[in-house]
């Protein structure tokens, strides 16, 4: 079941910045997607001191011009389970804040030995910059309003386990007949970019749901596939699966919005939940704005998965850093058995009610 | 001073209406002399002339690009104004117009002067444009009689618009009186803070925040209507670097109504079109931001019916370190003083069908008029001996590595050009030979 020809797929297919970048989802063929989840899996089904030989001593640099919990810790965590160093450099306590350009700081990494430097910046298209200027794989982990890429991934990692779906089907029907719902101030979200870009590509529809202010007619045009619907309960009611999104007043520049009236038609609250979207999914890929875009009583109730999604950020990430190291995958130094899949994911009482 | 013969070349001079053979003789930084091959080789001979054979060679008068920015004073890391001048006589120019945006703002009699001294070393003739207002902090006007005096043949806030509506006003009235053209950079900046590309489809995919087309024609249309209550003053305006059809449609209409409105595009501007930026390149980036493919084709149209009165770069160095940054962060502006010719001839002559007389007025002829510089733009007898001499099917290729600027961010690195420039002559002098 570990066809090792098929994971290596994920490495001779050309990405921007270098084959083993990940800076767009669209720079993924359909079955680089497969490949990386099949990936995910088997790494995380691998008992935990063989997979450390994996990449052990390898050097990642973790490089934050933003602030982040989830994914700076996933990353870190994910590149230290394949037995990785890291190093974290972030914006506060290093040259950065002495003026150091971001070529400079991505050459001075390379003169350490990074071989890997995962990225999170500010402004859109900084990871093509650094993967330009160093020539080292970058990992893409949100720039700007633009993209986040591995997001994108270990959310389609959850709903496939929440709607349990395989993930080894041909990559065009992973998620066919499924709608999704992104719902919220998508103008600033990169995550609801790549994941706009990434889902239509396996089958899903996508309806886009938000005021216009944070969700201009043009969303639309990102690409096939989607729809844009400014009723949040009728969005909901097409949707299996429903992800909020939250307003990102640190971006936002000369847009008013009434928080009232947003409250008002695009919260998600247990009455909204329980009229148009019974049986829906609930994802945010957070951080949460509690009582603004989501009610607690939504998000820590049944047919919520948002820790699946942080859980399932570690496995992506360590594919994603995996296949930026090591582009051909060998069967596992320590590999006990064949992993079975979904073997230790997602914990059954937090599971969707699907 | 010396004599150059031009002879067997195809002389194009849209001033004197004339696409045909023939011999030029240059004296004393003047056009002396123009005949029928052949008949001044006397003439040449007696006044020692030195000959430059122009057989299969187009020669017009000099270009003239009337939007550089050559930096000086204060960034001569990007540009000096005698590297921006060589790569002037590089690309065929004869006459460049220099931007006041340099350190400090050129908004005195004395930088406008010092723009001009022989020190500088200058290839190509240098006309300041200076500022329209002091600082160009959009507050208070210049002094246009001293600074025209001094030789400065507009002013402009360019890259800073005047957006406040009594200053523009008094802007249009006190340059009318000086006889001199107010040059906008048509942007309300009230509408583009953050922005780093054209606003679309494009630049929501890419996570950029876009700048609107009714950002240029919003400003476009409110400087024609204060044109329109000056009418009768001779007040004229000329829009920057044009870059959406939105803007050239109401300069249409102002010039219907009689106003005395002229503007300028860029080569980018018809050439290339936002997806130049793709991933994130900096040299895709400049101000006005390339368009939509309906603006590009707005802007070749209005070249061929003549609604755009001229061609000019904004030639807009900037170093290495500066441009290899975040998009955003990157400042903005292409060179295109090396590369406009051959853009131009590619594009309008060979693909669009236009005639060379018609592109060397684009180019030469009618800004020249424009900013009224007098003995430019023509090879009429007793015109500045500004000459260019190009072969206008040679193919080439250009590359960045071989600029005669100080900096080499163009979109056009490796681009293989129509067109190539064998000498330009400025006031009589030989200012650059190419094989």
């Amino acid at each position: 079941m570990l066809p090792s020809a098929a994971l290596s797929a994920v490495a001779t297919s050309s990405t921007t910045g270098g084959s083993r970048s990940l800076l767009s989802v669209s720079s993924l063929a359909v079955q680089d997607v497969s490949a990386i989840l099949r990936l995910a899996t088997l790494l995380e089904g691998e008992e935990p001191v063989a997979r450390a030989l994996r990449l052990a001593r390898r050097r990642v640099a973790l490089l934050f011009y933003e602030s982040s919990t989830r994914t700076r810790t996933s990353f870190e965590l994910a590149a230290k389970g394949l037995g990785a160093d890291t190093a974290l450099i972030s914006s506060q306590s290093s040259s950065i804040e002495k003026g150091e350009s971001l070529k400079d700081t991505g050459i001075t990494l390379r003169a350490l030995g990074a071989e890997c430097i995962i990225l999170r910046h500010l402004s859109s298209g900084a990871p093509y910059l650094l993967a330009r200027a160093t020539g080292l794989p970058v990992l893409n982990a949100g720039d700007g309003m633009h993209e986040h890429p591995s997001q994108a991934l270990l959310d389609l990692r959850t709903m496939l386990s929440a709607l349990n779906r395989p993930e080894d089907t041909a990559g065009e029907t992973l998620l066919a007949g499924i709608t999704v719902c992104i719902v919220g101030d998508i103008l600033h979200s990169r995550v609801a970019r790549s994941n706009a870009l990434l889902l239509p590509r396996l089958g899903a529809r996508v309806v886009l749901s938000g005021p216009p202010a944070l969700l201009p007619d043009l969303a639309q045009e990102l690409g096939p596939g989607l729809t844009i619907e400014r009723d949040f309960d009728r969005a909901l009611k097409q949707s299996q699966i429903v992800m909020m999104l939250r307003i990102q007043k640190e971006r936002l520049t000369g847009v008013h919005i009434d928080l009232d009236e947003y409250t008002a038609r695009y919260q998600l609250h247990r009455e909204r939940l329980r009229t148009s979207g019974p049986q829906a999914i609930v994802m945010h890929p957070g951080p949460m704005i509690r009582g603004l875009e989501i009610t607690s009583d939504v998000a820590d109730g049944p047919q919520s998965v948002i820790e699946q999604q942080v859980r399932n950020g570690v496995a992506i990430r360590m594919a994603l850093i995996h296949r930026a190291l090591e582009p051909a995958v060998q069967p596992g130094p320590g590999r006990k058995s064949a992993p079975v899949r979904g073997a230790k994911r997602s914990p059954a009482k937090k599971r969707g009610d699907v | 001073m010396s004599s150059i013969l031009i002879r067997g070349g195809r002389v194009v001079d849209p001033s004197a209406g004339i696409d045909a053979a023939r011999d030029l003789l240059l004296k004393d930084g003047r056009v002396a002399a123009m005949e029928s091959p052949g008949k001044l080789a006397a003439a040449a001979k007696q006044a020692g002339a030195e000959i430059v054979e122009a057989g299969g060679l187009v020669v017009a008068p000099g270009l003239v690009d009337i939007h550089v920015h050559l930096r000086e004073p204060g960034q001569g890391y990007k540009e000096t104004i005698a590297s921006g001048t060589a790569a002037a006589a590089a690309g065929g120019f004869t006459t460049v117009c220099a931007m006041p945006n340099t350190i400090p703002v050129n908004d005195s009699v004395e930088t406008t002067r010092w723009m001009q001294g022989a020190e500088r070393n200058a290839s190509a003739r240098v006309f300041p444009i200076a500022a329209a207002t002091r600082g160009s902090m959009g507050e208070a006007l210049t002094e246009y009689g001293s600074l025209k005096a001094a030789g400065a043949v507009a002013v402009s806030d360019d890259g800073k618009p005047i957006l406040g509506e009594a200053i523009m006003h008094q802007a249009l009235a006190a340059a009318a009186r000086a006889g001199l053209p107010v040059i906008q950079h048509a942007e309300d900046t009230r509408m583009t803070g953050g922005c780093s590309m054209n606003a679309g489809a494009l630049a929501f995919r890419l996570g950029l925040r876009g700048m609107p087309v009714a950002a240029e024609a919003g400003l476009v249309e409110r400087d024609l209507r204060l044109l329109a209550e000056l009418k009768g003053g001779r007040a004229h305006l000329h829009v920057a670097h044009l870059s959406t059809a939105a803007a050239l449609d109401a300069v249409r209409r102002a010039r219907r109504n009689g106003l005395h409105v002229t503007c300028e595009v860029a080569p980018h501007h018809f050439v290339l079109t936002e997806n130049a930026v793709g991933e994130y390149d900096t040299n895709a980036k400049m101000n006005p931001p390339l368009r939509a493919e309906s603006d590009r084709k707005a802007m070749l149209e209005g070249l061929l019916d003549g609604s755009i009165d001229c061609i000019a770069t904004d030639h807009a160095p900037h170093a290495a370190h500066e441009k290899e940054q975040e998009f955003e962060r990157a400042p903005n502006g292409i060179t295109g003083l090396e590369s406009a010719l051959g853009l131009t001839l590619d594009l309008l002559h060979r693909k669009h069908k236009v005639s060379l007389s018609r592109l060397i007025t684009l180019l030469s002829t009618q800004p020249a008029n424009l900013l009224n510089l007098k003995g430019r733009g023509s090879l009429m007898v007793g015109a500045f001996a500004d000459v260019v001499l190009f072969d206008p099917a040679a193919e080439w290729t250009f590359r960045v590595a071989d600029t005669k600027s100080k900096s080499t961010n163009s979109p056009f690195d490796g681009w293989t050009m129509r067109g190539k420039v064998r000498v330009t002559i400025s006031e009589g002098r030989v200012v650059f030979r190419g094989e």
